[in-house]
């Protein structure tokens, strides 16, 4: 495999572990956020600074950069238990903003010139690079994965499903709405916690743009692309998103156009993601296992 | 007592909707409020579930009061709710609608006798057990808003407006299986209704309901009855 190939498969498998994580707050407890790339690099910053000023190592960092983020997730998510929809929309925005411009413009998170110098991750006295890194993000990914399964299945994920239906009937079935909506917040920014920590060890130089609204947008578009709320639309979203602009590198200019056009055509044929309900995909399958004998 | 409600005032914005009223509900009773559109019927019954707040007054369920706290907290208290117009869980299946109401009581012998005995009170639903509830016809939603009430073995059951949208065959269907759950299982239930004369016919008390107070209560037999009633609820 080429290096090119192997840095953009890596990039892909983060950005699956962030949209796995925005899509357990949208897809799963029903919550709007577009500002999910705050968390992206909250994680990011927090990994940077702990082993490079911190001096700690990857995996010694990393359970305190999951509690960071969950915990920062956990205060940016009292808003969406007093507003609902378009205002909780705006309101994360606001909060990618404000997170961007704090790594900006404060000095101890390295202003404009962002974190570089950040130690290359080290595993069984192993330097992770390249093919490594691709498969030890891929592990990340699987388990990432697994645990939204997992939440899935359980009763805290049926939960959150209700809440997402309906929220008034949910609550008078005996689910609490904050106590669901926080643990989807908590576990969603976790896992953008987690995409950020490996972003900055794979880049080893952070800036505060790398984290901004695009991204955020680009996050939700990769959810949206794949299919809100299903297991596996994440992570097709993220693979998608991630070749189109190698394969039509040609047409730069042209790639926001595209990006529109292809989002615009997604909510007029597939409104569900492309393995959402009713999806040209899930049709096929359930065709073919119909088909069978 | 198992739901003694005093003077209940509830409010939204400036605008009083119930003007002060007092109502109970004693074990194994089957009690309806009757009273036309806007009377105030449904605002009540939020307000006893806890998705209304009530301005004031006070709710008592099983002597502690309940009025302060949370939806959620009610309904693990053993209050369920049939609401108005289904609101059933549309992008889950019937089955997962079901298990949101057993939340909290994950026992899985029980989850497997409950099912059971559901799918034998509305059979369409074991029929429809893996679909979507948003593929359901309104008369099989109303069915899985009551299974899902009543899958927690609740100790107060309110209905709310069970009759609207459904053909009257249904509707006699369903009020005779609220009757039945209170004869046989002794269920209590507060019901709500538009349709007066079948909500006197099933209960033993009745509440009339008019702008928001309470103008006559008593045995729904009486009240059946009473030309005052007759003339203007049952069109009689």
């Amino acid at each position: 495999m080429s290096e090119y190939s192997i840095t953009i498969g890596t990039l892909i498998a983060i950005q699956a572990i962030v949209a796995c994580g925005l899509n357990v707050i949208v897809g799963y407890a029903g919550q709007i956020s577009l500002g999910h790339a705050a968390f992206f690099g909250i994680g990011a910053y927090a990994s940077a600074l702990l082993t490079t000023a911190g001096g700690l190592s990857f995996w010694t960092a990393l359970p305190v950069v999951l509690g960071i983020t969950g915990l920062v997730g956990l205060f940016l998510g009292l808003p969406s238990l007093r507003l609902r929809e378009d205002f909780l929309a705006i309101t994360t925005i606001g909060i990618n903003f404000i997170v961007v411009s704090v790594f900006q413009y404060v000095p101890f998170f390295g202003g404009a010139l962002g974190i570089g110098g950040i130690p290359r991750i080290v595993l069984f006295g192993e330097r992770i690079r390249g093919v490594s890194f691709l498969l030890l993000s891929a592990g990340f990914l699987a388990a990432t994965l697994a645990i939204c399964w997992l939440f899935t299945r359980s009763w805290s994920g049926l939960a959150c499903f209700a809440l997402r239906e309906d929220e008034t009937a949910a609550s008078s079935m005996g689910v609490s709405p904050v106590r669901f909506k926080l643990t989807a917040f908590i576990l969603g920014t976790a896992m953008a916690g987690l995409g950020g920590a490996l972003y900055a060890h794979f880049m080893r130089f952070i800036s505060a743009t790398d984290f901004g609204f695009p991204m955020s947008v680009m996050i939700l578009s990769m959810v949206v692309l794949g299919g809100m709320g299903t297991l596996w639309g994440p992570v097709l979203g993220a693979l998608v998103l991630g070749i189109l602009p190698e394969v039509f590198r040609p047409l730069t200019d042209y790639r926001m156009f595209l990006y529109a056009a292809l989002l615009l055509m997604m909510i007029r044929f597939q409104p569900g993601g492309l393995l959402g309900e009713n999806s040209l995909a899930r049709q096929t399958f359930s065709r073919l296992k119909g088909g069978k004998p | 007592m198992l739901l003694e409600v005093r003077d209940l005032r509830i409010a939204y914005g400036d605008i009083e909707a119930v003007h002060g009223v007092s109502f109970s509900v004693e074990e194994g009773e089957l009690v309806s409020i009757i009273g036309a559109n806007g009377a105030g019927k449904s605002s009540i019954l939020n307000a006893i579930m806890g998705l209304v707040p009530s301005r004031s007054g006070s709710i008592r369920f099983k002597t502690a009061e309940i009025s302060r706290i949370a939806a959620h907290e009610r309904a693990r208290a053993g209050i369920r709710m049939v609401p108005e117009r289904a609101r059933v869980f549309p992008r889950l299946t019937v089955r997962e609608n079901l298990r949101v109401g057993l939340y909290g009581i994950c026992d899985r012998a029980r989850e497997k006798k409950q099912l059971e005995w559901l799918y034998s009170l509305f059979p369409i639903l074991a029929e429809r057990s893996g679909q979507n509830a948003a593929t359901l016809s309104g008369g099989e939603q109303q069915q899985l808003a009551i299974a899902r009430a009543l899958i927690s073995d609740p100790c107060l059951l309110l209905v709310d407006e069970v009759s609207m949208g459904l053909m009257p065959k249904l509707v006699d269907e369903v009020f005779k299986v609220l009757q039945e759950l209170n004869r046989q299982k002794g269920l209590t239930i507060l019901l709500v209704e538009q349709n007066a004369l079948a909500s006197l016919e099933i209960s033993k008390r009745s509440y009339v309901l008019e702008t928001g107070r309470i103008q006559f209560e008593g045995e729904s037999r009486v009240l059946k009855d009473d030309p005052r009633v007759r003339e203007a609820y049952l069109g009689l």
